[in-house]
């Protein structure tokens, strides 16, 4: 590769870095035809792990990071002294193929500063995707995060080329919006959310090709002061109006090149993570957004336990449950339990009841689960009204350590 | 003791395993007489076994966990999967159900280390580009003539015998490439249509990378975020028996000891106060770079690919910019679509003719359509025209509304259901809403499209109604007259 193109690959990619909403799961399976490349894996292949201990699994840039905005949460805004390059669509489009014929990643996530004008910039997006697609034959996966601001023909027309298309709330609050991203506004971002979300099942019930992985959203949290239970209850409402895929939470990292409007202060990462388990209690657990929200004080998460511990210590009065005749729901709401702990017990106690020896082999959660669960030998009542069973199962509650 | 012994070949001898299985199952041979022996195994009692037998019949789950579980390195794997076969067969069907059995958690316990072991294959798998004469060797083809070619190799050591089981994921991936994969327990080689198995390999050491393993591990090193350093994370995701064969880890050490420093400072380095600057520069340019005029619209338009199947070039709309009254049909028709012109077919004769009774100069107004694509399915040689579904018709709305804000006419005239639906955005029945209509923001009129009179199948209908939408078009003309005169 020769030294230009890598220079523009360390700075756009560096520049991409703090987007997070970057999976290459739920893609219809694919397979290459006799003289194309790539194919897609339904739940995604992670290429490698970063020191920071997030997944590689595609090559995620930026087309540029000249842009004409000044959001100030973003490395790219128009008032950083960033050092600034980009990329011509054909190089996009070799760095892709030759990385991905080395099995280095799944496809491709593009995104891009607003150069020029959101028209231009959504173009050539597109045609990054149009001429991997149609000239290459590749079937690998791609992504594009969607200018809400460029012409609704062109996303359209990108949307037929690309696997998942998505535009970032980034900010949870319109206040905030307001005073971090003046020049965007959320309704702009919902509208085109919403219209995304109409094409995507019109395009479904047409059998026409149209971002079949759907959309998803990624929110910086703690940049701005919204609460936890703001931040849930925003999630819960992208879900259920626009179907999203996924609501990827980031954790505000401290930028080189920082506006003063914002806090210099390491990432709240527990935060972020308590965020991700809240997320994943409404999805497959069957919380709802107010149980969650609820679960934590103020408007803010717990961050010495997780939501579904918090949750259950302030209902003890639900448990203990007993593993040989509780309902599913009921099951999945035991500390310690997961989905898959879950279905192997419903499955087993048909053929046994389940003793404590059993359910060792069945969770590797059983020592957090002991206190909310009854077996036939095992019974925790006392445990339950013990006031220091927050503290013996709580995690020390300070900020993840960098090393 | 045991009774019987099998010699099992190395690797995952799947084939050997089946018919083992089978002869056991037939001969009705406990799990505790049989021993299942290693390639090579020495010092073991028993008979040594073969035979033919008809297949078992066992639950699917069963076989699958049978293929999963030959590929574990495990000695016992095929002692503990005959026992399971051997309690399935004798009254427990549903024995894999029972997953806190200790037999049951421990095979599933391996097949998952089976799975994730072709899982890490699929990702942590380097190919690096080669260059060959031709073929899988350089001696084979050695003073052939045979031309140069790229050959992808990749040096893995798995941690079970799972190179045959992930092969699939490389086939139906890298099918137009020549690669070729070599573990310690076996290679596999691909030209594009086979898959050969080859001999165990070795590590090449002197294997170079090439030019693009340099700008992935750039690509690597410029993702990492220094302020959310976690290696241990890191570790656990990626084990370390792969980093030999990973071309980026070499980035690693450099970038984990550097990055404490680096968040410092960031953290440190004052934000250099930029005055923000008003947004008014990005929205201008947003505006801009709209189309200025309907003709840059028009190549827009005409550059941009169908959004309906079928359709070989854009029609466009026609007639003068400053007309009082504008047209809005369907989509194009066959005949339309080969000259790239609005309403030439046999139903824009219908409506030239209906205009002029009408008194209305087909001169004067602007045609055009809510589709600019004509959207059809071939059945034999015959492009069979299809109606444009909802969402289709909302997807060319931008493009429709576009047009008439350049043109700003006095009145809108829909012809037909479709085009009442992508000037108003929503389904509208003509037979109950015929007549005067608001398109906001431009006043309207909605009558019906005349390929519907084309189609009605007795003369008299069809006289009638062709008498009904003259007086539309009558009406059409009075108002548009009207809203010329109060402006
Ligand atoms: S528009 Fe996007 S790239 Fe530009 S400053 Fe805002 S967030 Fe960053």
């Amino acid at each position: 590769m020769d030294e230009k193109l890598a220079t523009k690959l360390g700075i756009l990619a560096d520049a991409a870095k703090y987007d997070v909403s970057c999976a290459s799961s739920g893609a219809p399976k694919r397979k290459a035809g006799k003289n194309g490349l790539g194919a897609t894996a339904p739940s995604g292949i992670c290429h490698a792990f970063t020191p920071d201990g997030r997944c590689v699994s595609l090559l995620k840039i930026l087309l540029t990071n000249y842009c004409l905005f000044d959001c100030a949460y973003c490395i790219n805004r128009r008032s950083s002294n960033v050092p600034r390059a980009r990329f011509s669509v054909e190089e996009v489009v070799r760095l892709t193929l030759e990385f991905y014929k080395r099995n280095y990643i799944e496809g491709l996530f593009l995104s891009s500063g607003i150069a020029r004008s959101p028209d231009r910039t959504m173009e050539e997006m597109m045609r990054v995707a149009k001429t991997l697609r149609r000239v290459h034959g590749f079937q690998g996966y791609i992504h594009l995060k969607a200018i809400p601001e460029a012409s609704p023909w062109l996303i359209e027309e990108a949307g037929r080329y690309a696997d998942r298309l998505s535009i970032n709330l980034e900010l949870a609050s319109g206040a905030s919006l307001k005073t971090l991203a003046p020049e965007k506004n959320d309704r702009t971002i919902t509208h085109a959310m919403g219209q995304m979300h109409e094409r995507i099942l019109e395009a479904r019930d047409e059998r026409r090709r149209f971002s079949p992985a759907g959309q998803s959203t990624q929110v910086i949290v703690g940049a701005d002061d919204v609460k936890d239970a703001a931040i849930i209850r925003t999630s819960a409402r992208l879900y259920g109006d626009y179907a999203l895929k996924r609501v990827y939470y980031s954790a505000f990292s401290p930028i080189p090149e920082a506006s003063v409007l914002l806090p210099a202060k390491a990432p709240p990462l527990r935060r972020e993570n308590r965020l991700y388990q809240a997320d994943w209690l409404m999805r497959f657990y069957g919380f709802s957004a107010d149980e969650v929200a609820d679960s934590g004080e103020d408007g803010m998460l717990a961050l010495d336990v997780d939501p579904k511990l918090a949750w259950a210590l302030k209902h003890r009065e639900r448990f203990p449950v007993d593993v040989n005749c509780a309902e599913r729901e009921m099951l999945l709401r035991v500390p310690g339990l997961g989905q898959r702990a879950v279905e192997r017990i419903l499955t087993s106690r048909r053929h046994q009841k389940l003793r404590l020896p059993d359910l060792a082999r069945l969770t590797a959660g059983l020592k957090r689960a002991l206190p909310f669960l009854v077996t036939p030998d095992h019974r925790p009542v006392s445990l339950i009204d013990r006031l220091d069973l927050r503290q013996r199962l709580a995690e020390p509650a300070q900020q993840m350590s960098l090393f | 003791m045991a009774r019987v012994r099998i010699d099992m070949k190395a690797g995952a001898d799947l084939d050997g395993f089946r018919k083992a299985l089978r002869a056991l199952v037939r001969d009705g041979v406990a799990p505790d007489d049989v021993v299942f022996a290693a390639e090579g195994a020495q010092d073991l009692f028993g008979e040594p076994f073969v035979g033919e037998a008809p297949p078992v019949a066992l639950p699917r789950v069963v076989t699958r966990l049978i293929a999963d579980v030959v590929c574990h390195r495990d000695h016992e794997r095929y002692g503990l999967l005959y026992r399971l076969v051997w309690r399935v067969l004798h009254g427990e069907r549903a024995l894999l159900e029972v997953a806190s059995d200790p037999l049951v958690c421990r095979l599933a316990r391996m097949q998952q280390e089976v799975r994730r072991d072709i899982h890490h294959m699929h990702g942590f798998l380097r190919f690096r580009r080669v260059v060959t004469k031709g073929g899988v060797t350089e001696s084979e083809t050695e003073g052939s003539g045979i031309e140069d070619k790229e050959r992808f190799v990749a040096y893995f050591e798995p941690g079970h015998f799972t190179l045959v089981a992930a092969a699939p994921f490389f086939t139906e991936r890298f099918a137009n490439m020549a690669w070729s994969i070599l573990t310690p327990d076996g290679s596999l080689h691909w030209d594009g249509k086979e898959l050969v198995e080859g001999p165990p390999a070795r590590r090449d050491p002197a294997a170079a990378g090439d030019g693009f393993e340099e700008g992935w591990r750039t690509y690597y090193a410029a993702t990492f975020n220094p302020a959310r350093a976690n290696p241990k994370l890191m570790a656990q995701h990626m084990p370390r028996r792969y980093w030999a064969d990973m071309p980026e880890v070499a980035a690693i050490p450099e970038l984990v000891s550097s990055a404490p420093a680096r968040v410092r400072e960031m953290i440190a380095r004052e934000a250099a106060a930029s005055p923000k600057r008003a947004p008014e520069k990005a929205l201008q340019k947003m505006r801009e770079d709209r189309p200025k005029s309907l003709q840059d619209l028009n190549a827009l338009i005409a550059a941009s690919e169908p959004l309906v199947s079928g359709a070989t070039r854009a029609v466009l709309g026609e007639g003068p910019l400053n007309a009082d009254i504008v047209f809005v049909g369907e989509q194009p028709g066959d005949q339309e679509d080969r000259e790239g012109r609005p309403f030439v077919g046999p139903a824009g004769q219908l409506l030239d003719r209906a205009l002029a009774e009408a008194g209305i100069e087909r001169g004067s107004v602007y045609l055009t359509n809510a589709v600019k694509h004509f959207k059809f399915e071939m059945r034999g040689k015959r492009r069979i025209h299809q109606k444009p579904s909802v969402s289709e018709v909302k997807h060319y709305r931008w493009w429709l509304m576009a047009e008439l804000e350049f043109l700003s006419p006095r009145l809108v005239v829909a012809l037909g259901g479709t085009a009442a639906l992508a000037l108003s955005g929503r389904q509208v029945s003509v037979t109950k809403t015929r007549g005067r209509q608001e398109f906001p923001p431009f006043a309207g009129f909605l009558t019906v499209h005349p390929a519907y009179l084309l189609r009605l199948p007795d003369a008299e209908a069809k006289a009638s109604a062709y008498r009904a939408f003259v007086d539309d078009l009558r009406q059409v003309r009075v108002i548009a007259g009207k809203r010329r005169e109060a402006a």
